[in-house]
């Protein structure tokens, strides 16, 4: 058989064919499973078909069979490189079904925290997508910067990337001794990684040529296919759900929102680089403003109270003096004291689990403990149904959450940012050659559990 | 436009079509027949005093068990009533599933009770399912909340219009509905699974559809 | 059988051992959360090129260890499968992370529970995600595995257990 005529066609005249490549489940990219048949010609990509779910975990079934407390660590693993954007976004939602609000400082723990997380996600992402074209260095920089990142969000939650630190009402435990410090020593360290970065992408030829220009994709189509966060933003469209529909303190806190004006890769790249300098200009905020915590040193020896001598000042009476200390207790109950609960729970007790000290000290905390943890028992939110939005990382992460007054939600739902962008990536891919999937599928920075939940 | 205003600005256009509608936790929310949804949506899109560029979320909500969830009976046979704490009081309650509280009959926002038995085979019930759409405006920052019944008659897959015309976003979230609810959309141009794999037979977030009930390709039930 | 067989073939089974399990080429088939750990792992801060398996491959012709690292649901199983088949004799598969171990706490309709039900499985490294340090116990537990596996292939029977000291 002749392949190179077509048949009819006249003698000597080279066939033309299309080629369906399929870039399958499994495939070199680090960012997650996702099937892209593509049919190109020669190099062109003509036409793509999307498809996902690859990672379906049943989030919002397993949502229905654990009491709300419980959902926070599914939450975790949505968008798994920012889940203390997760965490605060659900935690928020229930807060405002129960309508009940955390105190201030709480709101500027969980901002700092978000704010972090963000960080990390996009130094995933930029790291991630330069190591796709080559840029291996940058990737190891990167990571470098998001492991000391993940060892502040270590010192506060106990866990580097699976955290459950929000709780309904509240967050865990309060920042631990020294926080400050070490926040600004890790965001000085991130700062010098961007730099570094900086110099080695941002005016790189070959970084510039195969970036720019690829993967377009304009604001009326972003708009139309539900596309918001630095995507959006790529393409002029100035949407920030921190800024708009502002949530926590965020309305207190000066930073800009980088737009870019092409809506390709290279500026969604310069986008989330610019995003990174002011969310650490955020925390550096945030720790400036934050209410003050209770303080370790007795007010008039200014030594450390060990916990046995806070009992015996308040034995002997000696109560004023220390009734707003913090006590250094055993390591593993650092942040969670009574002494820092008023900072950091809602003041609701039918939300909020004690203090341990009350736990086992009195009836009533007992009985509140039993109240919260016991089977069937629990958070008991009124009937109703709500929609809460926070700017994660990809976009608006919004849960929309229907209780029936039960222990156990009844439908929890998140909107994932990815699955709109996702939707989008034929109209992003068309046109361009095949090796541009590599950078545009990078720019898009699909998570796999955020986008298949 | 605040939630009130927006409220009756679409009850303005469409008196016949809006059911109902409240405003719980300051949510602004529509309750509208599934015939009106196409024209609603369009004008939400195309008019100057909503101008609803973003639709943020297309969703369903099955609400066949809804309020019938019984607290465990812990040391029922000791005879000690241990019963869970009171729900948190709410000063302004909600009106209740959309479609109408299963248990026919009970008035909305009452505690649930026993499904409804003896209703006149044929007879529209409560609603099973509520489409339930987000819509947000970028030029005047305000949202909306339009949720559509679907399902009173006993039906396997209840049928509703679909808005892929209008707004690309609602190509997937459409196909996602169909793959976990098994709401069909009128006028959509491929109606396929998106999340579970070809072969699998049920729509798993229905509250029949048991949590580990498992269809492996390869591999032993387990 | 290595007892059985002279001085000198023992001498090169060690080695060969030896040359194998410091030159491990991984495949990783990275779904989930686990992959983060897995890129942590792989990058400055806990190097696992130190151990020779700095050098991942993505084809699974040139790879000879499966890293299963995240969640495997009933839609990705059969390619999983494929791409264990289409490996070439002596592989070793590591399960990273409890989802691929026993399916972790996504007991649903969508979600393996446990990869040891379609391929076999050498190593389990548990966690949620495994910390790196996890990760290299793991690696160092293989690598013990490798070293008094058979030149031929043949997985040690069950009596023979792994020196883990070396």
């Amino acid at each position: 058989m002749d392949l190179t005529k077509t048949p009819g066609s006249p003698p000597g005249e080279p066939e033309i064919r299309e080629m369906l490549l399929n870039v399958g489940p499994a495939h070199p990219a680090m960012h997650g499973i996702i099937r892209i048949v593509t049919k190109l010609d020669g190099e062109q990509i003509v036409d793509t078909d999307v498809e996902i779910g690859y990672l379906h975990r049943g989030f919002e079934k397993m949502a229905e069979t654990v009491d709300y407390n419980g959902v926070i660590p599914y939450t975790d693993r949505l968008n798994y490189v920012s889940p203390l954007i997760n965490n605060m976004g659900y935690c928020m939602a229930v807060e405002k079904l129960l309508g009940i609000s955390v105190p201030e400082r709480c709101h500027y723990i969980r901002v700092i925290v978000s704010e972090i997380s963000r960080i990390t996600d996009h130094l995933t992402c930029v790291g991630a997508g330069a190591m796709e074209l080559g840029a291996f260095s940058v990737f190891l920089y990167m990571i470098k910067a998001r492991e000391f990142l993940w060892e502040l969000v270590e010192m506060v939650t106990g866990a580097r990337l699976t955290v459950s630190y929000c709780r309904v009402g509240g967050v865990k435990a309060d920042l631990p001794e020294g926080f400050d410090e070490r926040c600004r020593k890790a965001l000085q360290e991130t700062r010098k990684v961007l730099a570094e970065s900086d110099a080695l992408l941002t005016r790189n030829r070959i970084f510039v040529d195969r970036m720019s220009g690829t993967g377009k994709i304009s604001a009326d189509d972003a708009i139309s296919h539900g596309i918001t966060g630095p995507f959006l933003r790529s393409t002029g469209v100035e949407y920030d759900v921190r800024k708009d529909c502002p949530y926590a303190v965020y309305d207190r806190l000066q930073f800009d929102v980088p737009v870019g004006t092409r809506g390709d890769n290279y500026d969604r790249f310069l986008v989330r680089m610019e995003e990174m300098e002011q969310s650490i200009r955020i925390v550096e905020q945030a720790l400036r403003d934050i209410p003050p915590g209770p303080f370790l040193a007795h007010p008039e020896t200014g030594r450390p109270i060990p916990a046995a001598e806070m009992v015996d000042e308040g034995k002997i009476g000696n109560i004023a003096a220390i009734v707003d200390a913090r006590a250094v207790t055993d390591p593993t109950l650092e942040g969670a004291a009574k002494s820092q609960h008023p900072n950091i729970e809602a003041g609701e007790k039918r939300v909020f689990l004690p203090a341990k000290e009350d736990t086992y000290g009195n009836i009533e905390g007992l009985m509140q403990q039993f109240k919260l943890v016991m089977y069937g028992h629990g958070i008991r939110p009124p009937k109703g149904e709500v929609y809460f939005p926070v700017e994660g990382a990809n976009g608006e992460l919004g849960f929309y959450i229907v209780s029936d007054g039960t222990s156990s939600a009844y439908r929890v739902r998140v909107r994932p940012p990815c699955f709109a962008i996702m939707s989008a990536l034929p109209k992003l891919l068309i046109g361009d050659m095949i090796a541009d999937v590599t950078p545009t599928f990078g720019s898009v920075n699909m998570i796999g559990g955020e986008l298949d939940r | 436009m605040n939630a009130a205003s927006l409220i009756q600005a679409v009850k303005d256009r469409f008196p016949a079509g809006v059911k109902a509608s409240h405003s719980y936790r300051g949510d602004a929310t529509v309750i509208l027949g599934r015939e009106f949804l196409l024209e609603a949506a369009r004008m939400l899109k195309e008019d100057t005093l909503f101008q609803m560029n973003f639709l943020m979320d297309l969703t369903a909500v099955d609400f066949s068990t809804f309020g019938t969830k019984r607290s465990p009976a812990f040391f029922a046979n000791s005879g000690i009533a241990v019963s869970p704490s009171p729900e948190i009081p709410d000063a302004d309650p909600w009106s209740g599933p959309p479609g109408g509280h299963p248990s026919a009959g009970a008035a909305p926002g009452t505690p649930g009770g026993h499904p409804s038995a003896g209703a006149a085979p044929g007879t529209p019930g409560p609603a099973r399912f509520v489409v339930v759409y987000h819509f947000f405006s970028l030029p005047l920052k305000h949202r909306l909340r339009l949720e559509i019944p679907v399902g009173e008659v006993e039906e396997a897959e209840p049928e509703v219009d679909s808005l892929s015309s209008l707004w690309a976003s609602a190509d997937w979230l459409e196909r996602e509905v169909w793959d976990m609810f098994g709401i069909r959309f009128r006028g959509h141009r491929h109606l396929k699974r998106i999340l579970m794999y070809e072969g699998f037979v049920g729509h798993p977030l229905r509250k029949d559809y048991p949590v580990n009930k498992r269809q492996p390709l390869i591999g032993p039930v387990n | 059988m290595s007892d059985h067989a002279g001085f000198f073939t023992s001498r090169l089974d060690e080695a060969i051992g030896w040359a194998r399990k410091f030159s491990i080429f991984q495949y990783p088939f990275v779904t989930a959360c686990c992959g983060m750990e897995y890129m942590a792992t792989a990058c400055s801060h806990y190097d696992v090129d130190r151990f020779g398996a700095g050098l991942p491959r993505f084809s699974p012709r040139q790879a000879d260890v499966l890293f299963v690292v995240g969640t495997i649901s009933h839609k990705i199983a059969p390619v999983l499968v494929r791409i264990y088949e289409q490996m070439a004799e002596p592989k070793w598969v590591v399960s990273f992370g409890v989802c691929t171990c026993t399916g972790g706490f996504y007991d649903n309709y969508a979600t393996v529970m446990g990869i040891d039900t379609i391929i076999p499985v050498d190593v389990y490294i548990p966690g949620c995600p495994p910390r790196p340090e996890y990760v290299l116990d793991g690696l160092i537990k293989l690598q013990a595995k490798i070293q008094i596996q058979h030149s031929t292939g043949q997985r040690p029977r069950p009596e023979v257990r792994p020196e883990f000291e070396r």
